[in-house]
């Protein structure tokens, strides 16, 4: 117990030292405002922010991207997943080739998803898809193949087959890993989809952050990096708290 | 009190009439090859095994690691099938798992661990498609049977090894069959927690009528809690000799103590040993081999 709250203290005494830090090199002049905003201009440009509404456009087409993105790699990734789990075979093929593609650097094809999808939402639901596509459907293939067999064992025995063997049995078995690719999926698709934004988009928090800052507006752009950072705890927890839920036996 | 059946399985066996009413399961001329037959890696797990389980009775499978004891129990269970002979249960052939007359304990928590205790046994009288209205009530008594009545609502990891046999045994006992086979139930427990689940379960045996094969590597386990126990030869697996308990159920603690247990733990004791000791240096010899392989 008071382990935890010294834990606390240091996470809060090292948010409190950047921000001392912020505070003193920008207000001594040190560094230039140009470059780093000083902490009340901010904290007035970030309120003026929110009073004005003017976030939430950005906020609705990137948070739009995300679920149409998430939601076709969750569909593809599970459902593809389950299938190659079925057998030894084709997880044998697909499984390397699915981890060496999880293994490049995706967004070198955002330029091509550009020119297929155009610089509106269309190209960053692909990139984002694709990239958490294959968190998804490689933890999907390894929580349906290593199943601890005397599951299976027990339920056969006692008669299970069919759907209701995959619903009592090999899904709840499989879930807490899928649940994790789910989690990896998530951070990737939002990352992957705010750095789409940033590198060519009409609108999105991505595109703000680069419009304000191609604008020497600093101020301007750090409101939004914040605001993604909130975003983005908050999405976090959500997804890390869904998690937990399906592995709560553990 | 000894009874030795012969040294081979197919004398008493092969005289016997076509499926016995008295007979739970029979096992004919069984052969399980693992691997393609004739070829240098397969395995012969069970050569020409016959034994039979009669009704009622608690036969123990005992014998060293490897002898095949497991695998006879997965095929009388209908978890696997043959390679040749024939296996009745029931009277009726095996061709695969037969959850009504055929329920299973396993050595590893065979529970799930996403489910309640309670959750675990309705589950399973849902895979025998027990109406819903009736699994509580069956999985409550199955539980307050075994003595888990306030774990209910707990889940497998939260419950001790022991306890968790015990809730494997209820899920048995809740499906309501005739015959329940033990995979090394109380293998992985301490031998105190064994000892009393073993007391345990005699005294279950004395109220019911139920037929139970159990594979176990325990001499003191085989005595105590078996009508006849079979000593198994390992690879190829058969069966070397089959030895009468002649003790009523529910059995007293004191027979452990007695002379009577001690001659026969002592004879299992003989038989097994030499078969121990074979397996052990089959054992070594072939994990030697790899290692003189990668210097050579």
């Amino acid at each position: 117990m008071d382990n935890r709250g010294l834990v606390r203290l240091f996470q809060f005494t090292f948010f409190a030292a950047i921000f001392g830090l912020w505070y003193g090199v920008t207000s001594t002049g040190y560094v230039s405002s140009i470059f780093l905003p000083e902490l009340p201009v901010l904290a007035r440009a970030f309120v003026k922010l929110i009073i004005s509404g003017d976030w939430i456009s950005p906020l609705q087409v990137t948070l739009y991207e995300v679920g149409c993105a998430y939601a076709i790699s969750i569909t593809a990734g599970t459902f593809i997943g389950f299938l190659v789990s079925r057998s030894k075979f084709s997880t044998r093929v697909f499984e390397p080739l699915f981890s060496s593609i999880f293994a490049i650097p995706l967004i070198i094809f955002y330029p091509l998803a550009m020119l297929f999808f155009g610089l509106g939402v269309g190209s960053k639901i692909a990139l984002g898809a694709t990239v958490s596509f294959f968190p998804i459907v490689l933890n999907t293939i390894s929580g349906f193949s290593n199943l601890n067999p005397v599951y299976t064992r027990a339920a056969s025995s006692m008669g299970a087959s069919g759907f209701l063997l995959f619903k009592r049995v090999l899904l709840p078995a499989a879930l807490p890993v899928i649940l994790t690719g789910l989690r990896i999926g998530f951070v990737l698709c939002f990352l992957s989809i705010i750095g789409g934004e940033t590198l060519g988009s009409l609108n999105g928090l991505g595109h703000k952050i680069v419009f304000h800052a191609e604008s020497m507006n600093t101020a301007g752009m750090f409101t939004y990096i914040i605001f993604v950072i909130i975003i983005a705890f908050i999405l976090n927890t959500l997804v890390l708290r869904l998690e937990r839920k399906g592995a709560h036996y553990r | 009190m000894v009874n030795t059946n012969g040294p081979t399985p197919d004398v008493a066996n092969s005289q016997l009439p076509n499926s016995d009413a008295d007979l739970a399961i029979e096992a004919r001329n069984i052969t399980q090859v693992f691997g393609t037959p004739g070829d240098e890696t397969s395995v012969v797990a069970l050569d020409n095994v016959s034994i039979e389980a009669r009704r009622g009775e608690l036969l123990c499978l005992i014998g060293p690691s490897g002898c095949g004891k497991s695998t006879l129990l997965n095929l009388m269970g209908g978890l696997a099938s043959q390679s040749s002979g024939e296996l009745l249960v029931n009277g009726g052939p095996v061709t695969g798992p037969r959850p009504d007359e055929v329920a299973f304990v396993f050595q590893e928590s065979a529970l799930f661990p996403w489910n309640t205790i309670i959750e675990n046994i309705e589950v399973g009288l849902e895979f025998r498609g027990v109406p819903k209205e009736e699994r509580w009530t069956r999985a409550r008594e199955a539980i307050e049977a075994v003595g888990l009545g306030s774990f209910g609502n707990h889940y497998p990891g939260q419950i001790s090894g022991g306890m968790k046999q015990r809730a494997q045994l209820a899920r048995a006992l809740s499906l309501q069959t005739d015959i329940i086979l033990m995979d090394e139930p109380f293998g992985a427990l301490d031998e105190q927690t064994r000892m009393v689940l073993g007391e345990d379960l005699s005294v279950m045996l004395s109220q019911t009528e139920k037929t139970i094969v159990f594979v176990t590597h325990s001499l003191v386990e085989a005595v105590f809690l078996a009508d006849r126990v079979a000593i198994m030869t390992s690879l190829p697996g058969t069966i070397k000799e089959i030895i009468e308990i002649d003790e009523p159920h529910p059995r007293n603690p004191d027979f452990i103590t007695s002379d009577k247990f001690n001659k026969l733990r002592n004879h299992l004791y003989s038989m097994l040993h030499d078969e121990i000791r074979k397996a052990v240096e089959r054992e070594s010899k072939l994990s030697q081999n790899p290692g003189a392989g990668d210097h050579g």
